[in-house]
């Protein structure tokens, strides 16, 4: 087995272990050293790469297969009259729209329109969020005060608030992001102190048994123990900006991605309306990736291996 | 005699406990320690031993200064104890290392806190992590090493900063018996490469007299140091110190001090002698 398992892991380590009887044959004639065990790496080879690309097909079927036939339904279901065309076009119409939208700039200036407001309220929030947080967490007595008034805002639904949101800060950019907001804080905020609150006390104590100062027990133990759970609020609040940001578009807005299709819908351009869906399922997909990206980069301790 | 490393000057501690048994919010008062007093000699190694609620994680929290006395003192070179510091290194028995850090950058963080340079601290973790024999294991996490390795990494942080004083918090008992002999071999081995005064906390008889020059026998509610024992067993005769008969009347000695009930004249006794004094009681 070796004879044959090496040539294909390092091909410059082949002829040593070429069994003894052909090694002679295989200095007598010079032009059989590489391809003899080449050949015998493509013999032993190929079903283990066969295998591969197989299982690698096979996970790619399992994980595609039910979107597939859900595209697949969404293209046929129309053309054979299994629903109105009208109110479902066909997948492809809809791409073509997608694609007229992409070309002509349309759906450059929507998308950039929500991802700038939802990107300023996440911002905001997070950068507000996790220092109040680590504040709340850390601090008892405060976390005693404000839990049950947060415990209140948090269950109300921030789309609940847009109208008076709309009432004081008016229908411009600022009653959105404000909304945005609103909805991002509380994710990160709640998983920030309850990660704060279940820091290891006994790394808290080991730590103080060095003697750190508070701020220096914080910087090398709390925060970094902290992260990996307060990005998941991170994500929980990226998820729900476009969320919020979308509905409160579609209430009252001169772009946007949540504008474009009560808009498209109004004028009844349904494959544009679709476009636009699509365009925002994309966008909450792409987020969640970006962020998930970015815990795995702040948390990979967890798994690093060297 | 020279003033002693670490002197237990009357150490009492009490902790303010609910008591419901007495009405919703009473409180009454615990003593978790009760008139401590015990010297320890620059580069003892002293073993404390006692069953649970004797006081021997306040006795460490105490000594590490996380925690003050109620009365009494603590003084570690002559000087009291008035909070945590560099010049006692502890190791917990469930390791306390920072998962996110490497052993190398665990070992530093006791370094970082002394305020050292990265080619100083660099330089000090290679040299601990090798003493206590993970030369190899420098970049793993935590979580990629087995028990026994954790803990020598923990040692290895607690010896970096070079402590006056190593406070072990029964180091072993999460680990299997194998790797604890092996670790108590090793923690001896450190122990004479450095000269490092150890309080070592155990609630096992074996481990105490195999690793102490003396043996500090507490009681429980309210823990008090019953007794101190000497053990003066000849190393150098046998591998197998453990099976020495003499070992076994050591263990036999310990066992009855453990065992024998509270408030009995043994106790009233103790109280009465000098508590750093050796004890010798009738053999039962």
């Amino acid at each position: 087995m070796p004879s044959t398992l090496s040539p294909r892991t390092d091909p410059a380590a082949a002829p040593p272990v070429v069994p003894a009887a052909e090694d002679t044959v295989a200095f007598a004639d010079p032009p059989t050293l590489g391809r003899r065990p080449a050949l015998a790496a493509d013999r032993d080879a190929t079903p283990t790469l066969a295998r591969r690309v197989r299982a690698l097909l096979g996970r790619v079927l399992r994980s595609s297969i039910v979107l597939v036939l859900f595209l697949a339904l969404w293209e046929v279901a129309p053309r054979v009259g299994l629903v109105d065309a009208v109110f479902l076009p066909p997948l492809s119409r809809v791409l073509d729209a997608f694609g007229t939208l992409a070309s002509s700039g349309e759906l450059a200036l929507h998308l950039g329109a929500s991802l700038s407001r939802a990107g300023t309220g996440f911002a905001i929030a997070v950068l507000a969020a996790i220092p109040l947080g680590v504040a709340i967490g850390w601090y008892e007595r405060v976390s005693d005060v404000l839990s049950p008034f947060l415990e209140l805002f948090r269950n109300t639904a921030a789309l609940a608030l847009l109208p008076v949101f709309i009432l004081i800060l008016g229908i411009g950019e600022t009653s959105k992001i404000a909304l945005v907001v609103y909805a991002c804080t509380f994710p990160v905020l709640l998983t920030t102190i309850s990660a704060v609150r279940s820091v290891d006390p006994l790394l808290v104590k080991s730590a103080r048994s060095l003697g750190l100062s508070s701020l220096r027990l914080f910087q090398k133990v709390v925060l970094p123990a902290a992260v990996p759970t307060v990005f998941t609020g991170v994500r929980m609040a990226g998820a729900s900006s476009i969320l919020v940001l979308i509905a409160a578009e579609m209430v009252g807005a001169k772009a946007g991605l949540g504008y474009l299709i009560t808009y498209t819908q109004f004028n009844f351009q349904i494959e544009k309306m679709y476009a636009g869906i699509i365009a925002i399922a994309l966008v909450g997909v792409s987020v969640n990736g970006v962020l998930l990206a970015l815990e795995r980069h702040f948390s990979r301790w967890r798994t690093a291996s060297s | 005699m020279p003033t002693p490393k670490l002197r237990f000057d009357h150490v009492h501690k009490d902790f303010t406990v609910r008591d419901d048994t007495r009405g919703r919010g009473a409180r009454t008062l615990f003593t978790a320690l009760d008139d401590f007093t015990l010297d320890v000699p620059a580069g003892e190694l002293l073993t404390v031993v006692g069953p649970s609620g004797c006081g021997k994680s306040t006795l460490l929290d105490l000594l590490a200064g996380l925690t003050q006395p109620s009365s009494g003192a603590i003084l570690l070179d002559g000087q009291p104890l008035t909070g945590p510091g560099l010049d006692r290194g502890v190791v917990f028995q469930q390791y306390a290392l920072l998962p996110w850090r490497t052993a190398r950058a665990n070992v530093e963080l006791g370094l970082e806190a002394k305020g050292l340079s990265r080619a100083r601290r660099s330089e000090i973790s290679g040299r601990y992590l090798d003493l206590v024999g993970l030369s190899g294991f420098e970049q793993r996490y935590p979580h990629e090493l087995s028990g026994g390795m954790k803990q020598r990494v923990a040692i290895a942080r607690a010896l970096a900063f070079e402590p006056e004083v190593l406070l072990m918090d029964e180091p072993f008992a999460a680990l299997d018996a194998q790797t604890r002999e092996t670790l108590q071999d090793e923690l001896l081995r450190i122990w004479r490469a450095t000269g490092t005064t150890i309080v070592f906390i155990t609630h096992g008889i074996d481990e105490a007299l195999y690793l102490g020059q003396r043996v500090a026998v507490m009681s429980p509610r309210p823990g008090r140091l019953r007794t101190v024992i000497d053990v003066d067993l000849d190393r150098s005769r046998s591998d197998d110190i453990r099976s020495d008969p003499e070992f076994g009347r050591l263990r036999h000695r310990v066992w009855t001090e453990l065992h024998s009930p509270a408030g009995t004249p043994d106790e009233a006794e103790t109280d009465l002698l000098p508590l750093h004094a050796t004890l010798e009681p009738a053999r039962a």
